[in-house]
């Protein structure tokens, strides 16, 4: 597979949140307003680059070579979990302008699917390393464009005529189902 | 298996371990009284207190930005508890509230018809809302939604009431407003906020140099809410007493109603309402904001400083007045005659003030006394120089020097304080502003024969308040217009005996629109006086310069004021600031009020280590635009009410006040002749 194609399709065809529906908690939870959008998708597009390399690297060069392929998920989660962790005290420790950015997201994202899920991907679609990080890192830009572009319609639901029984997160839902309609067209260009 | 378990024990000893040692080396110094202080809020992260989280509120309260008492959960002993912790005083705090500023609701006229979905978000993205008002509330209620608190309601009159007794200040509301008509603002915010282009604000309050929220006074004389009437001129100026009697009121020429029909008397009101405060023998309470510590020196004590002093010790802060003459009141008392304003009354006004907490040293010249370095030494945070313009100037003719020639100045405040120097029976008071009016009108109480006001102009271009040239005028006082000093005539014993003058007409209008006057040559004429007294200006005495410290670094116009940022009142100096008229030259009484509040602003920000910048949009006087109507439809005259004044025969005879209080009547028949403008709204007259 060429880069090109890889792009697209981490970006748009396969996207992580419309046509993978993974990650869907911050979907909903931070696409209330633009400006937190913004810094949960740097936030993930930051840990999703680090975990997928990191599990990648573990993935092949322990748990293949000690044949404990089986313990993956446990162990994914466990390392994403403590790279968080450490992240955020890196980060505060030595890029405070970057903990001020990112910092109140990061421990959202200890929990979040996409990454996770980003990271097990790599390793069903038998990625090379260098795909490994390019997939993790266009895999977490998808999930940002999908945020972003969510958040951006979302701030208009407000100035709408809602039905009472479908105002907030009912009408969030309908939206998502419809931009992820959307973006099935993306279907076959890969 | 023993394998798997092995692995799983081994991947999270790993974890643990390179965590722990990442959390040795990658600490970051916390403030361990914010975990103290933590432990004592809620724990509920509920937000109340207006910050992100209990955390975020922990470091909030350590940090000073927060009060004790910023969580809305916890009990009392919590409170004290974090108090002791912080090291602050539990004592008075200084909770943000919410306040509404728009009060055109339903009386606001709409641009469009607007059917979409009842927000005010949504609508004020089409166009900006259908009210014609750029800034005004557009009435949907988000912000009644937005509060968790159920402190904000839908008044009557189709605007938020805000119930104080139930807001916490959490800034909800504040952030659910499209416009900005709710602010959440402590007291020191309110007290420091100048007006800006944004504000909903009536052309009368945007004429008023101290920038009271005029029809929200008179609003609260209409109900009879007199205490909360003068709490509202209060947290704009601290001297109800003195500016309702000496103000030449610049809001009543800008009063909306006043181009229909007459303006609304507001001053009078003003004097109604303080007055009232005095004759109940009670004082209001007036709160202050928890001790900062702070220390601010203040150079004069007259009402630049006493206003200064006033706002920098509501603001929590410590300032401490340094006064040369013998009392506290500076021009309000040396200047100022006694049948104007009472020194009985301006007493006790001072006495309220200097109860809050401020200290007063009187009988100490700067220069004299003490010297600028023992006040740095002595540990003020900051000094503000408000020394008023007591230098006469003087005419330069020949005569000056001899007995019987005063200045205009001089001679007030020595009538003034207690020793009232000699004067003959016939004299010559030189200029054409209110000094030169004060000094005729104390003249002809202290029983002279005649006396002349010599101006080299004529009565239109008088300085003058026309209350007071029309006061004067009936009193008895002679006009003597177009007439330029030449020389005073001596007679054998050096004393005075006559004034010399010659005759002008007036010329072309020069740069400020004034016709200057030219003299006719061989005109001279001479008024036979025994005492000529010279009001034809003044300017700051600054004798306290040249003594070789940080003073002589500062910068001075050429009208020998001192050289500041007219919206900050910051001197080249930092920590030197300076109002009143030794800033701006010989002003009116409430302009030096106006600046003292100015620069208490900068010198909070400026003690609480931030920049002094000024306010963005500050108006500093200048009106709105939209606001100026040409026309004011709906309005039917109905005249304002007269003036009560003692009969002239009996007035020139003491030094008694010569306007009185209106009644309680009259105050609230005038009351309601307000029409309680906004900035495009306003009441129309309905019976």
């Amino acid at each position: 597979m060429g880069y090109l194609e890889l792009i697209v399709s981490c970006i748009f065809v396969n996207n992580i949140l419309l046509a993978q529906f993974l990650g869907n908690c911050p979907f909903l939870g931070t696409s209330k307003k633009m400006e937190t959008a913004v810094g949960m998708a740097g936030a993930v597009v930051f840990v999703t680059v680090l975990a997928g390399t990191i599990t990648w690297i573990i993935y092949h060069q322990i748990l293949v070579k000690f044949d404990l392929v089986y313990l993956r998920t446990f162990s994914f989660i466990l390392i994403i979990a403590t790279l968080v962790q450490f992240v955020e005290m890196f980060l505060k420790k030595m890029i405070p302008v970057l903990y001020a950015g990112l910092g109140i997201f990061l421990p959202l994202i200890t929990t979040n699917c996409a990454v996770l899920g980003i990271c097990v991907i790599n390793i069903d679609e038998e990625f090379t390393f260098s795909e490994a990080v390019s997939a993790s890192l266009f895999y977490a830009v998808g999930f940002g464009l999908a945020l972003i572009l969510f958040a951006g319609i979302r701030e208009r639901i407000l100035l709408a005529r809602v039905p009472k029984a479908l105002q907030g997160t009912s009408i969030a839902l309908i939206t998502a189902g419809f931009i992820s309609l959307t973006f099935f067209a993306f279907r076959g260009m890969v | 298996m023993l394998e798997s378990i092995l692995v799983t024990f081994s991947i999270g000893a790993v974890s643990g371990v390179a965590l722990s040692y990442a959390s040795k080396l990658f600490y970051v110094y916390e403030d361990p009284l914010i975990a103290k202080v933590e432990g004592l809020l809620a724990g509920a992260n509920c937000g109340g207190c207006g910050f992100a989280g209990c955390s975020a509120a922990a470091e909030a309260i350590v940090n000073d930005k927060a009060p004790a008492n910023a969580c809305i959960l916890i009990d009392e002993e919590n409170i004290r508890e974090i108090a002791a912790i912080t090291g602050a005083h539990a004592g008075p705090p200084e909770p943000p509230s919410s306040y509404n500023n728009c009060s055109g609701g339903k009386r606001a006229t709409d641009r469009f018809i607007y059917s979409g979905i009842w927000s005010c978000t949504a609508a004020a993205a089409l166009y900006g809302g259908n009210r014609d008002c750029a800034i005004g509330c557009l009435g949907f209620g988000d912000c009644i939604r937005a509060c968790r608190f159920n402190a904000i309601k839908m008044g009557g009159h189709g605007f938020p009431v805000v119930d104080y007794d139930k807001c916490v200040g959490c800034g909800a509301c504040e952030a659910s407003c499209p416009k900005t008509i709710l602010e959440v603002k402590t007291l020191s915010q309110r007290l420091f906020h100048l007006s800006s282009a944004g504000d909903p604000l009536a052309p009368c309050s945007q004429g008023c140099p101290a920038e009271i929220d005029i029809p929200r006074y008179i609003d609260h004389i209409r109900n009879m809410r007199y205490e909360e009437a003068l709490d509202t001129i209060r947290e704009k100026n601290p001297m109800p007493l003195s500016c309702g009697r000496v103000c030449p009121h610049p809001c009543e020429s800008l009063c909306r109603r006043g181009i229909a029909d007459e303006p609304v008397s507001i001053n009078q009101l003003k004097r109604f309402v303080a007055d009232y405060e005095m004759n109940s023998g009670r004082r209001l309470p007036i709160a202050c904001s928890p001790a900062t510590g702070k220390r601010i020196a203040i150079i004069g004590g007259g009402p630049a400083g006493i206003s200064c002093a006033y706002f920098l010790r509501r603001a929590g802060h410590h300032p401490e007045i340094f006064e040369a003459m013998p009392k506290l009141g500076g021009m309000l008392r040396y200047g100022i005659p006694e049948y104007r304003l009472p020194k009985k009354i301006l007493d006790w006004e001072i006495q309220g003030i200097l109860k809050l907490g401020i200290e007063s040293h009187t009988n100490v010249r700067l220069g004299l006394d003490f010297d600028f370095c023992s006040l740095v030494a002595a540990g003020f945070d900051a000094v503000f120089f408000s020394v008023g313009a007591w230098k006469d100037y003087n005419l330069g003719i020949p005569g000056e020097e001899l007995s019987g020639c005063m200045t205009g100045i001089n001679f007030l405040s020595r009538v003034g304080g207690s020793k009232p120097p000699a004067i003959g029976k016939r004299a010559a008071v030189i200029g054409g502003g209110n000094t030169a009016i004060d000094c005729c009108r104390t003249l002809i109480r202290m029983g002279l024969d005649k006396v002349y006001l010599v101006y080299r102009r004529t009565r239109k271009e008088m300085p003058a308040n026309e209350a007071e040239i029309v006061a004067a005028e009936h009193e008895g006082i002679e006009f003597v217009f177009l007439a330029a000093p030449n020389k005073i005539i001596a007679d054998e014993e050096k004393q005075v005996a006559g004034l010399e003058y010659l005759a002008m007409e007036l010329g072309k209008p020069d740069a400020s629109g004034r016709h200057r006057p030219v003299p006719i040559e061989g005109s001279e004429q001479i008024l036979a006086v025994d005492t000529v007294i010279t009001a034809i200006g003044q300017s700051p005495l600054l004798s306290f310069r040249g003594r070789g410290n940080r003073l002589d670094d500062l910068n001075i116009s050429r009208w020998n004021t001192f050289e500041v940022e007219p919206s900050t009142c910051q001197t080249n100096v930092p920590y030197i600031f300076a109002a009143g008229d030794a800033a701006t030259g010989p002003a009116l009484v409430v302009d030096a009020i106006g600046g003292g509040r100015k620069a208490a602003r900068s010198i909070d920000l400026f003690l609480r280590g931030e920049e002094v910048n000024p306010q963005e949009d500050a108006l500093l006087n200048k009106p709105i635009g939209e606001s100026i109507f040409p026309s004011v439809p709906g309005v039917r005259p109905m005249g304002r009410i007269g003036l009560d004044e003692i009969d002239v025969t009996n007035r020139i005879q003491t030094f008694a006040e010569v306007d009185l209080t209106i009644s309680e009547r009259d105050a609230l028949a005038e009351s309601n002749r307000c029409l309680s403008c906004c900035r495009l709204c306003y009441n129309v007259d309905t019976h």
